[in-house]
């Protein structure tokens, strides 16, 4: 069988495939460690050699969850484990007494992550909408000073965030944080939503005019399904951003608003090195990411609404 | 359906004048084509009726109400764009049943499933009812685009060169068929084009369009016979009229500098000798390309043994067309 010239050789597919499943590989090993460390039992962990064969263990998850006390031989004899995990942490002598952080410094990541890009994305849809399709005086300039905003690294300005956020009190709150991320994703969300917006053709809204709409539902029902995509893959970007932020976050809050980055490496300090857990944290925090991503992934696929207007 | 009026409208993109000053009345169930080349303002004439342009001058009425204030939806217009537009995210049937959807009509599904059976029939696109709009052919997405004009009973449908992207036999068919639609809905249309058997075929009234002015209006046959203008008369004809010095034959006006000969008014076996430079068999028809005096005439032969190339042959004008210097029609 011959190929046309504008398709690979069966030889170059094999040559690429190496390269791109090599690559993978590399890239994906820390994840896979940080996968597997969450399963080991602390001794695993710190091994040297590094035992990559071992006895898995939910010890790194129960750890992530809880908080233990050391108790006497008496006050363990007297209390029998009743589950499973309390079974887990009496190898240590050690009882349960309680939950720990990590549940409520997740949910400020979800408050503060899928708040601020549902944030961005909104305003950066209208914003990109407006941008693209009506005459804004001065628009190139202030197309600019947004994406200037996006010229220094953000933490460039944390002391004067740091000081704002002091008088306004937002300082350890989660509408400080979703503003603040939202100030930091808007740009990408305006300019990237912008370049999807100008490829819809005005003739549909035009369309959509005459057959009797208004321009706000003509943008809603006809520019809005159609920048999905875009919406899509800048809601994701968006959402990676917030949800990964670590210096903010370790700047800005301590308590009631903290999110999961800067409280991950504070489990190492509770009861020894403990690496499960740690990786377990991080294991978990991926979740929401990776879920997030696979439900929006459809919406990424391009071309299912190109070719209607003849160019 | 009802009369649509222009008084005196311009529209000004910067500093190019569109549309100067055009004044037009369209009878209600007229069918009106505007002709012009391209950047004549046809397109902005639409444009301006449907409201998606605003203009800078004069009034728009539809029924002897002023629209220009009105939004686009408020003017209840249906336009069929020339490219077809039609809604790349929703299925065929729900293209056709957007304008029904709409705040305006609020048109009953039942309503709205029965205004799309019939319209589809008449274009033929039922077997498509249910396929994305991405997934016609360029025949078929037009079709659709004008059966989304056709499913609403508007003041006026505006269209803009509907027929131009499709093949030959296409056009062919579907100018019948609109034809036939119009009629039949008695409906009053405002139509663009280029294509001089659709002005020809369709049309009830024409208008000419020069640099966004207004230059004639009125039958096909009129605009045709009697044309205002050296200008007008070049819009129609097949060959294209030719335009000579008006001297070339004995006879011209006083003051005519142009005479202009269609084919019918030039007359073979008497007059100036002609050498035949080619001869052309369009099936239908025969073109002679001539030469008098270095300039070119195109005609048809009508009758009469057909002459070889090289051969000399007589002519004549019979009824011709003269202009004044500054092209205007004087004779």
């Amino acid at each position: 069988m011959s190929n046309s010239i504008t398709e690979p050789t069966p030889r170059q597919k094999w040559v690429a495939g190496i390269l791109v499943v090599g690559y993978a590989l590399v890239t994906i090993l820390p994840l896979i460690w940080i996968l597997t460390t969450g399963f080991k039992t602390p001794a695993d962990a710190i091994a040297y050699p590094p035992k990559v064969i071992f006895e898995p263990s939910l010890e790194g998850y129960v750890n992530l969850f809880t908080t233990r006390t050391r108790q006497t031989q008496e006050f363990l004899a007297a209390h029998p484990p009743q589950t499973w995990y309390e079974e887990i942490v009496r190898k240590y002598d050690m009882v349960i007494v309680g939950p720990s952080r990590y549940g409520e410094r997740f949910l400020n990541s979800v408050i503060i992550g899928f708040g601020s890009t549902f944030l961005s994305v909104f305003l950066g849809t209208l914003a990109a909408y407006a941008f693209s399709r009506f005459k804004v005086p001065l628009k190139d300039d202030l197309l600019f000073f947004i994406l200037s905003t996006r010229m220094m690294p953000p933490i460039a300005v944390a002391i004067p965030i740091f000081l704002m956020f002091r008088s306004l009190g937002l300082s350890d709150t989660h509408l400080g944080m979703i503003l603040l991320y939202t100030a930091v994703n808007i740009s990408l969300a305006v300019w990237l939503l912008k370049g999807f917006i100008d490829e819809i053709p005005r003739e549909y809204e035009e369309a959509a005019l005459i057959d009797g709409y208004t321009r706000f539902q003509a943008f809603y029902k006809v520019v809005l399904p159609q920048a999905a995509t875009g919406i899509a893959s800048t809601a994701i970007f968006c959402l990676i951003f917030a949800w990964n932020e670590y210096a903010f976050a370790a700047l800005l809050t301590s308590g009631t608003a903290q999110t999961a980055p800067p409280f991950i490496p504070t489990i190492i300090g509770v009861g020894g090195q403990d690496w499960p857990a740690v990786a377990a944290g991080a294991t978990v925090f991926l979740v929401p990411v990776m879920v997030f991503t696979i439900i929006l992934r459809k919406h990424l696929l391009r071309g299912i609404t190109f070719g209607a207007v003849r160019k | 359906m009802s009369e649509v009026a222009l008084r005196n409208v311009s529209k000004w993109f910067g500093r190019t004048l569109a549309v100067d000053n055009v004044t037009l009345s369209i009878p209600d169930g007229a069918f009106v084509v505007l002709l012009g080349p391209t950047g004549a303002g046809k397109t902005t004439v639409l444009r301006l009726i449907s409201g998606l342009e605003r203009s800078d001058a004069g009034d728009i009425l539809i029924d002897g109400r002023s629209v220009a204030a009105d939004t686009p939806a408020r003017r209840n217009v249906a336009m069929v764009f020339q490219q077809y537009s039609l809604y790349p995210h929703l299925s065929v049937r729900d293209n056709l049943a957007f304008p029904l959807r709409s705040p305006i009509l609020r048109t009953p599904e039942d309503e709205i499933a029965r205004k799309i059976r019939h319209i589809a029939e008449v274009l033929h696109i039922e077997h498509k009812l249910d396929n994305r709009a991405t997934e016609l052919s360029g025949g078929e997405m037009q079709r659709v685009s004008i059966g989304r004009a056709l499913v609403r009973e508007p003041a006026i449908y505006l269209m803009d060169e509907p027929l131009s992207s499709l093949d030959a036999k296409l056009r062919a068919e579907l100018r019948v068929e609109l034809k036939r639609i119009q009629s039949d809905l008695g409906a009053t249309v405002l139509y663009v084009t280029h294509d001089q058997i659709e002005a020809m075929t369709m049309a009830t009234h024409v208008g000419v369009l020069d640099q966004g002015r207004l230059v004639q209006f009125g039958s096909p046959r009129e605009i045709y016979e009697a044309p205002v203008s050296l200008y007008v008369a070049g819009r129609l004809g097949l060959p294209r009229i030719n335009t000579l010095p008006a001297e070339i034959f004995a006879g011209a006006p006083k003051g005519a500098r142009t005479i202009g000969l269609r084919p019918e008014h030039i007359e073979t076996g008497a007059g100036r000798s002609t050498k035949v430079m080619r001869v052309e068999h369009l099936g239908d028809q025969t073109r002679l390309h001539l030469r008098l005096d270095g300039h070119d005439i195109v005609t048809l032969r009508n009758g009469g043994r057909e002459p070889e190339p090289g051969e000399t042959i007589e002519i004549h004008p019979r009824n011709p067309l003269y202009f004044d210097a500054s092209g205007q029609r004087i004779a």
